[in-house]
């Protein structure tokens, strides 16, 4: 590791220290009072510098980031899509996360779970657009509907489009995170024929995107990335499909618990046969996991609990761009099939010397995330 | 004058909705207007392909109700190519349904309309020692409450304390706390507030329960046309096991928290207005569901009843289902069964009007033209009468069936609170109805897990093998009872490939605009004759809409862009077509 990138962090910490927070707690203070210890506490930071890629090295100073980091302004939108993203969210845990993240960051706007309705939510979403101008994380969920002027969404008591709030609410950002694969790719409505026009959110507006894919995405992958920025003041190293590299940077087929019966040349032939029940390999039933890049077989979800080859069925691609053509039949292999991801083995190699350039270099100060640039090799 | 008021977006459902009222000068609701804003068109991106891939595509309607459409989609293909999946296969999937429904429900009453009912602010001003001893009041016969404690509450309330004092509620923000309608006690108020903490932490479980089986949650993947995959977590005692004790936390927490509350909330909100109404729509739809044996069923009624009457059954007659769009955003006009849906967008939008805004002030807006089209919703019908459909519509037709499990959970409810039966038949029957539902599965859902492991003594099959023959033609249906109502799938299957798909949800039915009868579907002619304390904060018009657990992303689905028939064949009234 080098230990210049550690000095340069340590300096940016006492920097950030000195300065003021934007009126709320620190993640240590909302933590004790869940009830957490320092060792809980410094547990947690271990995990997180594991998954972001970091050295566990790293991990104390994830812990004193986390500490004089204040609450994050979170905006969260909802446009064509259909809520798993957000129910993969809360089903969070890395000690109750999801309580966590309830009280770490500030979340302004997110229509699922929000108390408020109607007027009083339009007025929180202007509110939040004035007060937190330039310095709120804008998370999108669902693909946009961008044909005949995107009449397809209309949101709010004025009927304005989908495409058009996004618009408005992306200038204001200070970063931008599509969650899911509607928002980074535009999902299943824009399989074809795409009858609405839906497209990702970095093909309609002009910002630096991090893309999240997965239908769902793990909430480990989504809280990550909220985490990477809240902690760093940064975005982290992609590839080129804007995703992050420590969640996006291996094959499912490279870390599979199946992976020893392909390279024994053992397959399940057909669903429900002797290699089914006995956990051989899943590609000749249509397996997209060799072309896939996520962290599933690392991760799994549901705090650990299984992930779908484990239940015998096989990757279907769910994090790629267009999987929804380009992988199916997915329970058939690919074969001869062209497949976007293609191109992304070159690049999935460099994870951990990027990230950790890029992480020492970017770690400004979180009151003033308008510095975050887009971190894209 | 009459004044209108706006409601959009509907938050705390899954999807995009919009919700007007009209008021006269006493503030009662004259009229309603229920406005879906999103279309998405799953439908017509299935064409054309494997149906193999159908479940999968279709589970993506939702991701809330995340394993319904799934089912359903596998189950359609498999009714269509004649194919019944092993025992095991069958009890599988039923296990992860259940996951469902415990999910489903509690995420619904604690995250999404717990905040109708609980004032958060209030819950700071409690006595933690009165609100302990006060919730052993509501929990059922042989249980204690759970997330009670003095100290636990106590907790709570130094939690929410100091988030309160901050000055930024961030999702608490600006909502109706100290609403008139609002009928919690303090103490009250604590012990739901420490369940809506708790629930985070129990629905976590109810997730891993299905990934148990399915892979992962939301959007498992275990499911095959034929049966399951999951054959070595089937054979795992370690698995089962898991599963096993998972259910019974679940179980558990419906009798200590979840009944316990809704006891609660019928004995201080029996009488407020706007939550004991009678429904204005008496009629009531379900199917048969939750298989817990080779021929056995949790709910096993598929029909009806009319006019609030619980003294008559109906059988259903599948031919009689319809679709209606004259006020939908598609051409088109008249009744049609879904198999010959004709449906090309038509998006006429909104018009300018007048709004009560959040301060009381009438200012601008979009309103929905009531004449022309207002939503993305179609209109279900069925034998041309309007249908609410969901847990009360379950609860009260098997009741009307004479169900026993239904009836002996119901008839328990009944007498602890002292409501009569037709008490049912409102905002807070309906709420009541989504945790008598869980109640029964927690009380008599394992039969299937014991089943499951009593057939995997001698019997190993997962999967029923299969082949699509490319030159024959195939039709097929699922019908069910998912947690937010009666659901179906339509498809057709030629040389191979789909080439016809159609759903008729749960949501469709309820939030359905007016038909060109004028009949008002349940969200709409059920808000009629509400009186609101508060124009600028409509929280009754919001309780009532929530109470249905609104899945709009499910509700918005039917379209063929270029027009085409969707189907050339007759109903029959035994298979659905021929």
């Amino acid at each position: 590791m080098n230990e210049a990138t550690i000095q340069k962090i340590k300096e940016r910490l006492a920097t950030l220290k000195k300065l003021p927070g934007i009126g709320q707690k620190s993640v240590a203070e909302v933590l004790e009072e869940h009830g957490f210890t320092r060792r809980d506490f410094l547990k947690w930071s271990a995990a997180m510098a594991v998954m972001l890629g970091l050295p566990t090295k790293f991990s104390p100073l994830i812990a004193e980031a986390a500490e004089v980091s204040d609450r994050l302004p979170v905006v969260w939108l909802h446009l064509a899509e259909c809520t798993g993203c957000s129910e993969s969210l809360i089903r969070n845990d890395s000690p109750t996360i999801d309580n966590i993240l309830f009280n770490f960051i500030n979340l302004q706007y997110h229509d699922t779970i929000m108390a408020a309705a109607g007027w009083q939510a339009e007025e929180n979403f202007e509110e939040a657009m004035e007060k937190f101008a330039g310095r709120f994380v804008l998370c999108v969920e669902g693909g946009v509907p961008t044909k005949d002027g995107g009449e397809f969404l209309t949101i709010g008591p004025h009927a304005e489009t989908g495409l058009e709030k996004l618009k408005r609410t992306a200038d204001k950002a200070a970063a931008v995170i599509s969650v899911g694969t509607c928002s980074s790719f535009g999902g299943i409505q824009a399989a074809a024929p795409n009858p609405t026009g839906v497209k990702g959110v970095y093909q309609v507006i002009n910002k630096p995107v991090i893309n999240v894919p997965g239908c769902p995405p793990s909430a480990k992958n989504i809280v990550g990335t909220v985490l990477y920025v809240i902690l760093f003041g940064a975005l982290p190293a992609v590839d080129n499909f804007n995703r992050p590299k420590f969640a996006y940077g291996l094959r499912i087929h490279d870390l599979c618990e199946r992976r020893g019966h392909f390279d024994a040349g053992e397959f399940v032939e057909e669903f429900g046969d002797h290699g089914a029940e006995n956990g051989f390999c899943l590609y000749k039933v249509g397996c997209k996991g060799p072309y896939t890049f996520n962290n599933c077989s690392r991760e799994r979800f549901n705090q650990h609990t299984s992930w779908p080859v484990q239940a015998g069925h096989g990757c279907i691609g769910c994090s790629e761009p267009d999987f929804w053509d380009s992988m199916a039949p997915y329970e058939e292999p690919l074969a001869n099939h062209k497949f976007a991801s293609a191109t992304v083995d070159a690049t999935a190699d460099k994870i951990g010397a990027t990230i950790l350039v890029v992480a020492g270099v970017a770690i400004v100060a979180h009151a003033a995330l308008s510095a975050i640039k887009n971190p894209k090799e | 004058m009459a004044k209108r008021v706006v409601i959009d977006p509907i938050t705390r459902i899954e999807g995009h909705l919009r919700v007007e009222v009209v008021l006269d000068d006493n503030n009662i609701i004259k009229d309603a207007y229920s406005s879906a804003t999103l279309w998405r068109g799953i439908e017509v991106i299935l064409k054309g392909r494997d149906p193999r891939d159908a479940g999968f595509m279709t589970q993506r309607i939702c991701g809330v109700c995340t394993y319904s459409h799934y089912k359903a989609g596998i189950m359609a293909v498999e009714d269509a190519l004649g194919i019944e999946p092993p025992l095991n296969a069958k009890l599988t999937r039923e296990l992860m349904n259940m996951a469902l429904f415990f999910h489903d429900h509690m995420v619904h009453f604690y995250q999404l309309h717990g905040l109708d009912w609980v004032d958060i602010i209030s819950a700071l001003k409690a006595d933690p020692k009165k609100a302990s001893e006060e919730a052993f009041k509501y929990v059922p016969k042989g249980y204690n409450p759970i997330a009670t404690g003095e100290d636990e509450l106590r907790e709570v309330q130094k939690r929410v304390a100091k988030f309160a004092e901050k000055g930024d509620l961030g999702p608490f923000k600006n909502a109706y706390w100290g609403h008139k309608t609002m009928r919690f006690t303090p103490e009250q108020n604590l012990i739901a507030l420490s369940h809506y903490l708790k629930t985070l932490e129990i629905q976590r479980i109810a997730a891993q329960a299905m990934a148990i089986f399915g892979g992962k949650n939301p959007h498992p993947q275990s499911l095959t046309v034929g049966g399951v995959t999951c054959a070595m977590d089937l054979e795992d005692p370690s698995r089962l096991g898991e599963y096993l004790q998972k259910f019974q936390i679940l179980a558990d927490y419906a009798n200590r928290a979840y009944y316990a509350d809704i006891v609660m909330a019928a004995a201080a909100f029996g009488n407020e207005p706007s939550v004991v109404q009678l429904t204005n729509l008496g009629n009531f739809l379900t199917y048969k569901e939750h298989q817990i044996g080779a021929n056995e069923w949790l709910f096993d009624a598929s029909g009806y009843i009319l006019n609030h009457d619980l003294s008559k059954f109906y059988e259903i007659d599948e031919s009689k289902i319809e679709e209606d769009v004259t006020h939908s955003w598609y051409k088109d006009t008249g009744f049609r069964h879904p198999y010959n849906g004709e449906t090309v967008p038509n998006y006429t939008g909104y018009v300018d009007g007048k709004s009560v805004d959040g301060k009381g002030n009438e200012v601008n807006a979009k309103v929905v033209n009531p004449q022309g089209k207002y939503s993305w919703v179609k209109s279900p019908r069925y034998n041309k009468k309007p249908m609410e459909v969901g847990p009360l519509a379950c609860m009260a037709v098997n009741y009307a069936k004479g169900n026993p499990r239904v009836k002996k959970v119901v008839d328990e409810f009944l007498a602890q609170t002292g409501l009569p039966a037709k008490a049912l038949f409102t905002v807070l029957g309906r709420t009541a109805a989504r945790m008598l539902q869980t109640k029964v599965i927690a009380d008599y859902g394992i039969a299937a897990f014991n089943n499951l492991v009593e057939n995997l003594k001698s019997d190993k099959s997962t999967v029923t093998p299969y082949k699509i023959d490319t030159n024959k033609e195939y039709k097929g249906r699922y019908i069910g009872d998912v947690p937010r109502g009666m659901l179906s799938h339509w498809c057709r299957i030629k040389d191979g490939k789909i080439e016809n798909w159609q759903a008729v949800v749960p949501s469709t039915w309820n939030a359905g605009p007016v038909d060109g009868n004028g009949e008002k579907g349940a969200y709409e002619a059920n808000l009629i004759g509400m009186k609101l304390a508060d124009p600028s904060k409509p929280l009754e018009v919001i309780r009532s809409i929530h109470s249905y657990d609104p899945c709009i992303a499910c509700a918005v689905h039917v379209m063929d862009v270029k027009g085409k028939k969707l189907g050339e064949f007759k109903v029959d009234p035994l298979y659905g077509a021929c």
